[in-house]
């Protein structure tokens, strides 16, 4: 039994939720391999490589493997995945857009968005919007899973795996990169930050979000959204929190001005602790906060920026 | 060119489902049926790509027990032309879903496959990618736009840092994201009209395709409740619970 965990990063850079699917690897327990699949991305692989608990690291480098086009690297996955017992990404979207390719390609289930390991076959996910979880077993010669990472807490940087060159550059030429539009930002990730300020529809406008960015700066948070604020065109999609948007579990999450429909709380309901500032006494949010305060966002905010 | 659009039926988005005193499952006995919130804004994605001339037919296909129909009835409703039921009892899974899907496409040979991103009840977000696997196509997921021109089609697709903008060949799979378009609601004469377009029955056996589970669900558990939280009256007093109480600050 070994595992197979492809590595998220943008060629310069490994993200971290990498961390926490070497994580999810290591609660299956067996040799845990990285591969870093992409285009001038030897540092990527350097500091893939100090993961605790890895055993080699998988540098494929080509042109091919770029943008992370699912086409390509599903093929590349083909020939360098073949021995291993579980193939691991996290459930992001590039984790979500490549593994259910692989399995496909394998004739094998995909199990998404795993929150614990039971044992090496058993994993708890969960469904109808977090409103269940259930445990499913699977039977395949092969796991290929998505892992939800907030669920795993990160690995540490004290390893020392090797890293092994592959030459493969598969290019299917069905799918080509045509640009990118990314949102760069100083402050910390949504998926990972220890405090995250989101703002609903009762924003108002997007300008009005700059008072939560404002909090957000002097907190070191980040910043997040509901559906209502991201459809408004007030933040990029990019920001949305949610059952179909991205899922934090921060130590802090402060929703201002949202409501608490089932697919928000779907991406914030494991908080350690939820704060709700909302002008309505009935809004539904007040039922999974530990500390609600009915009162103005606008008055609000500004007073809590002064008071942290 | 042909647009293939596969439909769920699943529980309603507002429907907040609770689990089975044995937990075997969810109850949905009496629970309101939907569409797939992400294949409502499928279909309506392929009806405007014939509104543009850039379709000529619309075919929705469901996979599922009988009252999937109603599902297949509702696309029609809303304008697409014809529609494909493939029964089964069976709670297929994405895999057995993509492989239906893939027999369809070869008897179908339509120039566009589009999926909703993800069914809001399994919270999968699997079929459409295997599909393109099982087809050999490329597949642009999570689509905020869709641009087809001629031989190709350009995918702006919502990913995590923002957005990407990718290229396909044709025929190709395209899985939607909320931000694609804002489906219209069905008339009341186009409700009418689509009792009469035709609908199809055919079965997975019919298809040569075995839809049978091959992950077994052992347990279906409610999430652990948070507890209940307090009511602060101001600022100053929430502060003072977010240093003391929680040390989160
Ligand atoms: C398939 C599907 C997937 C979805 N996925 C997601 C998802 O991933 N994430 C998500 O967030 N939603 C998702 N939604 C949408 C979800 O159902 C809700 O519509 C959405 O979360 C509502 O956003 P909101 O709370 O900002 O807006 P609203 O529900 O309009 O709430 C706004 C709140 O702001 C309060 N307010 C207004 N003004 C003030 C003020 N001055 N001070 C204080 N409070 C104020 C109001 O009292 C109200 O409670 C999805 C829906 C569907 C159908
Ligand atoms: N039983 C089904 N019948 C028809 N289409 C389906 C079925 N299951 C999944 N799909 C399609 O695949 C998409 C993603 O579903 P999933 O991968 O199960 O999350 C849905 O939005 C549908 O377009």
């Amino acid at each position: 039994m070994s595992i197979l965990v492809i590595a998220e990063h943008n060629n310069v850079e490994l993200k971290d939720a990498t961390r926490n699917v070497v994580a999810a690897a290591q609660a299956i327990g067996a040799e845990v391999d990285v591969l870093v699949a992409g285009f001038s991305c030897s540092d990527v692989a350097e500091a893939a490589a100090k993961l605790t608990g890895v055993r080699n690291i998988i540098l494929a480098e080509s042109k091919a493997y770029e943008h992370q086009l699912a086409e390509n690297i599903s093929a590349l996955l083909l020939e360098v995945a073949k021995d291993y017992s579980h193939i691991l990404a996290a459930s992001s979207t590039m984790g979500k857009n490549l593994l259910p390719r692989v399995a496909a390609a394998l004739d094998v289930a995909q199990i998404s968005d795993i929150i614990s390991v039971e044992s090496p076959d058993t994993f708890k996910r969960p469904i109808y919007a977090g409103n269940a979880i259930a445990t499913v077993q699977s039977a395949e010669p092969v796991n290929v899973i998505t892992v939800r990472t907030t669920a795993f807490d990160a690995v540490s940087t004290t390893g020392a795996a090797q890293i092994i060159k592959v030459f493969n550059d598969i290019d299917c030429g069905l799918s080509a990169f045509v640009s990118d539009q990314l949102v760069e930002s100083e402050r910390p990730e949504l998926g990972s930050a220890n405090i995250v300020v989101s703002g609903g529809r009762g924003m108002g406008s997007g300008e009005n979000f700059s008072i939560l960015e404002s909090l957000a700066d002097k907190m070191g948070a980040a910043v997040g959204a509901s559906r209502a604020a991201v459809d408004s065109g007030f933040v990029p999609n990019d920001m949305q929190v949610g059952q179909t948007g991205k899922i934090v579990a921060p130590d802090l999450y402060i929703a201002a001005g949202i409501s608490g429909a089932i697919q928000h709380l779907a991406g914030m309901k494991d908080s350690k602790y939820i704060v709700a500032i909302n002008n309505d006494p009935e809004a539904p949010i007040f039922q999974v906060a530990d500390f609600g305060l009915v009162a103005d966002l606008f008055e609000a905010i500004p007073e809590l920026e002064a008071a942290v | 060119m042909k647009v293939l659009v596969s439909v769920k039926r699943v529980v309603d988005y507002n429907v907040k489902v609770r689990v089975n005193a044995d937990n075997s499952g969810v109850d949905l006995s009496n629970a309101k049926m939907s569409m797939n919130p992400f294949c409502e804004i499928a279909v309506e994605e392929a009806i405007r790509l014939k509104e543009k001339g850039i379709a000529n037919e619309v075919v929705v296909v469901s996979v599922g027990p009988k009252a999937a129909q109603d599902t297949l009835r509702t696309a029609l409703a809303l304008g697409a032309d014809r529609g494909i039921l493939v029964e089964t009892e069976e709670q297929v899974e994405s895999l057995g879903v993509a492989k239906v899907l893939q027999k369809v496409v070869q008897e179908e040979q339509p120039g566009l496959v589009i999926l909703g991103k993800q069914a809001i009840d399994s919270d999968n977000n699997q079929t459409g990618q295997m599909l393109a696997a099982l087809t050999g196509m490329g597949q642009g997921t999570f689509a905020s736009e869709v641009l087809v021109d001629g031989e190709s089609v350009a995918v702006t697709r919502e990913i995590d840092g923002g957005l990407q903008t990718v290229s396909l060949k044709l025929p190709a799979i395209v899985t939607t994201d909320l931000r694609l378009n804002e489906p219209r609601y069905a008339s009341l004469p186009n409700i009418m009209k689509a009792k009469k377009k035709p609908l199809e029955t055919k079965t997975p056996e019919s298809l040569g395709v075995d839809v049978k589970p091959r992950v077994k669900v052992l347990k279906v558990e409610a999430p652990e409740a948070r507890k209940a939280g307090v009511q602060v009256n101001s600022v100053a007093e929430l502060v003072g619970k977010l240093k003391a109480e929680a040390g989160v600050i």
